[in-house]
């Protein structure tokens, strides 16, 4: 792939991030930083996750093969704005005390969902690289299924926190659903 | 010098109704005379977004419950840093949209059971109680606070004025429920029922913290923090303290409040600031005094009744608060 639509993919997925720390050092995040960097890294998140899955039926409708090298990227992203998302709950919201970690990750299941999605892309990150995908083999592909359940995680625990406007959770969901029929379709049609 | 307010010692839901019947006289005596005292008194009420000044009695330190010595949260966040569903869920949306609101003209029309139904325009409002500060702290159930300089008046002053009848027993609230004014309420896949609604308990509205306001920091209020006049009830979650007011019912049922109705298992109708009931998906325990910041997310230890129990803890004597939550 051209190295100047990578360059640009890579520095466009950094745009909310560099955006996050202009905020937070000009000030333009206002009074409760808390809310804003949990809600900006928990919206990039899900919007890199989402547009990773979209790779694919992309490819097949633009035949722009070359796309597919963009899925690791956005992949690795998502990745990034849920370990800042996670980081920043971890800061904000308890303190860094393991008993209220716990506490939390018990009793309010939606933070469950949320860890668990998070817990479920570690060794997706960790396998990522070309090396790891060919000491893998098959196996790579296996696992790496593992990030749907990772979306379904993802989305509920978006949809779970919503208190009274549910238009952006639902975006997500149906297009992770069309993405889900679109493969399930294609699954059909090769067996 | 403030004047001081007893701690009610015993009120409970059963016996309130009759006591505010009965005190009903002295209410209306204290209304007419403040209605006289402040015929000078000149309050500008602006179309926007609030900042025109008002006269007041400024909070002076006391030992009540009206004063507090904490940090205030600046004026910038207040205004900044909101919710009010109707202009949009985030949290800066208030800010940008709520210009779109004209308050001015404005009335609240008071209804149900009350001896008097009529309407009350903003300038008998702002022209007809005796403005004074209050500085509260002001808890949201999503686990962050302020402390806020508010400007305004009792609500049992306001209801005086209407002559509640031995019926009533709660006290509705109506917002402004326009879509062409309201950008929030025009959204499709909004689930809550406009207008928004809250409500009260009639000795829960007669208590002296419960405030009318219609400015903080010594200014009108700007449209995203509720103008033209909008509730304050110090020791409940913020969403109690209903915004824009456009209407007050009297009635002898509890009322059917927005959040409620909504989520029930999630917020109650007293909504009482209580740090040993955790929301379902948050913990009470803590709440984030603004502003905070990275390197000080300022978490402090959330108070029962938001530090208010002295004054209102006594309404409740009886009530598992656990199960009225």
């Amino acid at each position: 792939m051209n190295p100047v639509i990578r360059g640009t993919v890579f520095f466009l997925c950094l745009l909310p991030f560099a955006y996050l720390v202009f905020a937070l050092v000009s000030g333009a995040a206002g009074p409760d930083p808390a809310e804003f960097i949990m809600h900006v890294t928990g919206e990039w998140g899900a919007r890199c996750l989402l547009l990773s899955l979209l790779i694919s039926p992309l490819r097949k409708w633009t035949g722009w093969g070359a796309l597919l090298k963009l899925r690791r990227m956005l992949g690795l992203y998502a990745f990034f704005y849920a370990c800042v998302h996670l980081a920043s709950f971890a800061h904000f919201y308890v303190g860094w005390t393991l008993s209220i970690v716990v506490e939390e990750l018990l009793e309010r299941p939606y933070i469950t969902l949320g860890f668990a999605g998070w817990f479920l892309m570690l060794p997706l990150a960790l396998t990522s690289n070309r090396s790891m995908q060919r000491r893998l083999g098959k196996n790579w592909q296996r696992l790496h299924r593992l990030v749907y359940l990772v979306a379904v995680f993802a989305f509920c625990h978006i949809l779970w926190q919503v208190r009274s406007d549910i238009g952006e959770a639902l975006l997500y969901l149906t297009l992770f659903g069309w993405m889900l029929i679109w493969r399930y379709i294609r699954y059909r049609k090769s067996v | 010098m403030h004047k001081r307010f007893n701690v009610p010692t015993i009120a409970s839901s059963e016996i309130t109704p009759e006591s505010v019947y009965l005190d009903r006289r002295s209410f209306m005596r204290a209304g007419a005379g403040a209605a006289l005292a402040v015929s000078g008194m000149k309050a500008v009420a602006g179309k926007g977004t609030g900042g025109a000044s008002l006269d007041y009695r400024e909070a002076r330190k006391s030992d009540d419950a009206f004063f507090t010595d904490e940090d205030l949260t600046p004026a910038q966040d207040v205004s900044s840093y909101c919710n009010f569903y109707e202009f949009g869920t985030g949290k800066t949306d208030p800010a940008s949209y709520a210009h779109e609101m004209s308050v001015d003209p404005w009335s609240i029309e008071v209804i149900g059971e009350v001896g008097k139904p009529g309407k009350l325009h903003l300038e008998d409002v702002m022209s007809g109680f005796d403005l004074e500060e209050r500085i509260y702290r002001l808890r949201c159930v999503e686990a962050w606070s302020m402390v806020v300089p508010w400007v305004g008046f009792p609500l049992s002053q306001l209801l005086a004025r209407f002559e509640p009848t031995s019926k009533a027993k709660y006290v509705e609230f109506r917002t402004l429920h326009d879509p062409g004014q309201m950008r929030g309420t025009r959204s499709f896949t909004s689930i809550i029922d406009w207008p928004y609604r809250e409500g009260l308990r009639m000795d829960e509205a007669m208590n002296p913290l419960t405030l009318m306001a219609v400015g903080l920091y010594g200014k009108t209020l700007p449209n995203q923090n509720g103008a033209p006049v909008r509730l304050v009830v110090p020791w409940k979650y913020g969403f109690k303290s209903i915004k824009s007011i456009v209407q007050v019912r009297l009635t002898e049922t509890r009322p059917a409040t927005s959040w409620e109705t909504l989520a029930p298992r999630e917020y109650g109708f007293y909504a009482n600031v209580n740090p040993q009931v955790d929301h379902p998906r948050w913990s009470q325990k803590q709440e984030r005094r603004l502003p905070s910041t990275v390197f000080r997310p300022n978490r402090i230890p959330t108070q029962p009744f938001n530090g208010y129990g002295e004054q209102v803890a006594g309404l409740y004597s009886g009530m598992d608060l656990k199960k009225h939550f």
